[in-house]
């Protein structure tokens, strides 16, 4: 600080010259902003009636061995693999989508409502604000993903039981063991959706309208699947952030197999900081005139 | 003018530092220059009527001064701390209303304060429900202070941004067209509110495109006009540049015209039952002589300074509500 500064400072009668430095305030209402809107209330109903309704749908017609979806045939021997089932469905698109929504709010949302002008005023440093944002995008993923696996959780044990569970190796685990694999597989799939948050972000500094970060993300994420589909791009496909989502029935082998994990989470690390940095060059210099 | 007095927060050794000074400040939108080279200066303690029609630079401005936007050019200081650098030391004592309201929709009055509250570091958590009521009951906003923002009326979400700006003790106070969407009673009591605050020794810019609103409390002044500041300083400096006018009131304005024309009365213009222009050095008593040898019925008469208003026109060249 300069003399000249200083002096400027001694000047306020009103309020100290220096920041308390660290508060989860902000953090704090950013997590209320984003429970307490309808939509976003909606969006976790819908991810939550998918396991429900799986669940029910085998129940009233129990499927024959072999038939239907990797995981689907074996709901009826453990509960547990009812919430498996759903986040295999709802990786795809659903979940996706709700990452979409939060994100177009983060930024774009907040400059389109003007709001943005008075949180940098108040001021909220633009690096702070972005950190923020994204915490509460990653803090947002492990709740939809919650939000599939809890519900269908519950509902498949209600309806199956707990009995052991058997693996994707072909032997069993006890219930225990298998209800932290399927914690695992949550925070997997939620460090996933925390790569896409970022990607996301980085689209809603680049917009003012919340509806078109929302679909320019989803379309960067269509578009990774049908490239991940193209056979003749597998030099493509290991880079692709939506490639090794589905390595989450990896952690059901037994033992685990973790390559194809551990690959995953590294490039959705990559793509995080990658497109966070991205995100921070565009918003930390941009001009707000929303 | 209001009675408010200049209470400038001294330092310990000579003047304080202008609560917002800039130089040569200059914001270009592409081709388009929005802001030209302004050299501002807002003494700590006034109150400062930031004038001009819409779009002649005044929210680029103050969008400058705020650390939102990024000048072209030219520096820029807000309580004496360099902008943007300062921007964490300044803008905790600076209450801003840019551009007008904007809250979540969805959320209350007081959530949304709430949420601003929040971000601000230095805020006291355990104050925050004390100092938020406060803020709502200064502007009247409280009995409707449970209500969804969308549901507030455009007075009342001005209200809602100006109380924004009081929810910590503030140095100054940047308001943009705070009186926008209030009706008459509501701009009074914005103006009362701002009597009040600079009272207490705040600082207030104000701006606005409607001089009526803001030139009974201003202390200084400062005038835009396509993007530079073409008057500034005290309100008396500022009208003390504007020339000398006479008017007179008559039924028969031709011929009191072409009377005051051949006394050498410069811009003589008519309007109904009313005759002015600028006399220059003629002394009023021979222009009445004058008038009254030709037999013009004179209904009144005067020679006064231009009306700030006159002169705000003059400056702007535009009437109001015009973008430059």
């Amino acid at each position: 600080m300069s003399a000249a500064e200083i002096a400027a400072s001694a000047t306020s009668r009103r309020r100290p010259a220096a920041s308390r430095g660290w508060s989860t305030r902000l953090l704090r209402s950013e997590l209320r902003l984003i429970a307490g809107r309808r939509r976003n209330q909606m969006g976790l109903l819908v991810l939550a009636a998918v396991p429900i309704v799986m669940a029910v749908a085998v129940k009233v017609s129990e499927p024959g061995p072999g038939r239907g979806p990797d995981f689907l045939s074996s709901i009826t021997s453990n509960g547990l693999f009812v919430p498996l089932a759903a986040l295999g469905v709802e990786i795809g698109m659903f979940l996706p989508l709700a990452i979409a929504m939060l994100a177009g709010d983060a930024v774009a949302g907040e400059a389109n409502l003007g709001t943005l002008r008075y949180l940098l005023t108040v001021p909220v440093h633009r690096t702070r604000l972005l950190a923020v944002k994204y915490l509460s995008l990653c803090i947002g993923a492990v709740w939809g993903v919650a939000a599939v696996a809890l519900p269908g959780a519950a509902i498949g044990i209600a309806l199956f039981g707990t009995g052991d569970l058997t693996t994707l190796s072909g032997s069993q685990i006890g219930f225990g063991t298998a209800v932290w694999r399927v914690v695992l597989v949550m925070l997997y799939l939620a460090a996933g959706l925390a790569g896409l948050a970022a990607v996301g972000l980085f689209i809603s500094t680049l917009t003012e309208q919340p509806i078109a970060a929302s679909i320019a993300l989803l379309i960067f994420t269509i578009l990774s699947w049908i490239l991940d589909a193209v056979p003749q791009l597998g030099w493509l496909h290991p880079w692709l952030i939506v490639h090794e989502w589905m390595a989450f029935g990896d952690l059901l082998r037994d033992p685990i197999a973790w390559e194809h994990v551990l690959r995953g989470l590294f490039i959705n690390g990559a793509y995080a900081v990658v497109f966070w940095l991205a995100a921070w060059a565009r918003f930390s210099s941009k001009d707000i005139t929303s | 003018m209001s009675p408010a007095p200049l209470s400038p927060v001294h330092t310990a050794g000579g003047d304080p530092a202008p609560a917002v000074e800039t130089e040569g400040l200059t914001k270009r939108f592409g081709q388009q220059v929005a802001v030209d080279g302004i050299a501002m200066r807002v003494p700590q303690g006034s109150v400062y009527g930031f004038l001009g029609p819409n779009g002649s630079g005044k929210t680029t401005t103050i969008r400058m001064l705020l650390g939102l936007v990024e000048p072209t050019a030219g520096r820029r200081s807000l309580l004496g701390l360099p902008m943007p650098h300062g921007a964490g030391h300044a803008l905790p004592r600076v209450g801003s209303l840019v551009e007008g309201p904007a809250f979540h929709p969805y959320l209350s009055g007081r959530s949304n304060l709430a949420r601003l509250d929040a971000a601000d570091l230095l805020a006291d958590p355990r104050t925050a429900g004390r100092r938020i009521d406060a803020a709502l009951d200064r502007v009247g906003l409280l009995a409707a202070a449970g209500k969804r923002y969308r549901a507030y009326s455009l007075g009342m979400r001005q209200r809602l941004a100006i109380a924004a700006a009081l929810l910590a003790p503030r140095d100054l106070l940047v308001l943009d067209e705070p009186t926008n969407g209030l009706d008459p009673q509501g701009t009074r009591e914005v103006r009362s509110l701002i009597g009040s605050l600079a009272s207490d020794g705040t600082t207030v810019l104000v701006s606005s495109h409607l001089l009526a609103e803001v030139e009974q409390i201003c202390t200084h002044l400062g005038v835009m006009r396509e993007g530079r500041l073409v008057a500034q300083g005290t309100v008396a400096e500022v009208r003390g540049t504007g020339p000398a006018v006479v008017r007179v009131q008559t039924r028969q304005p031709e011929a009191a015209a072409r009377v005051l024309d051949e006394l050498g009365v410069e811009q003589v213009t008519r309007g109904a039952g009313e005759v002015h222009g600028i006399p220059g050095d003629l002394e009023p008593e021979k222009i009445v002589a004058a008038l009254v040898h030709a037999g013009v019925g004179i209904q009144g008469f005067s020679v006064a300074r231009s009306s700030l208003e006159d002169l705000f026109v003059a400056l702007t060249g535009e009437g109001f509500d015009v973008s430059g």
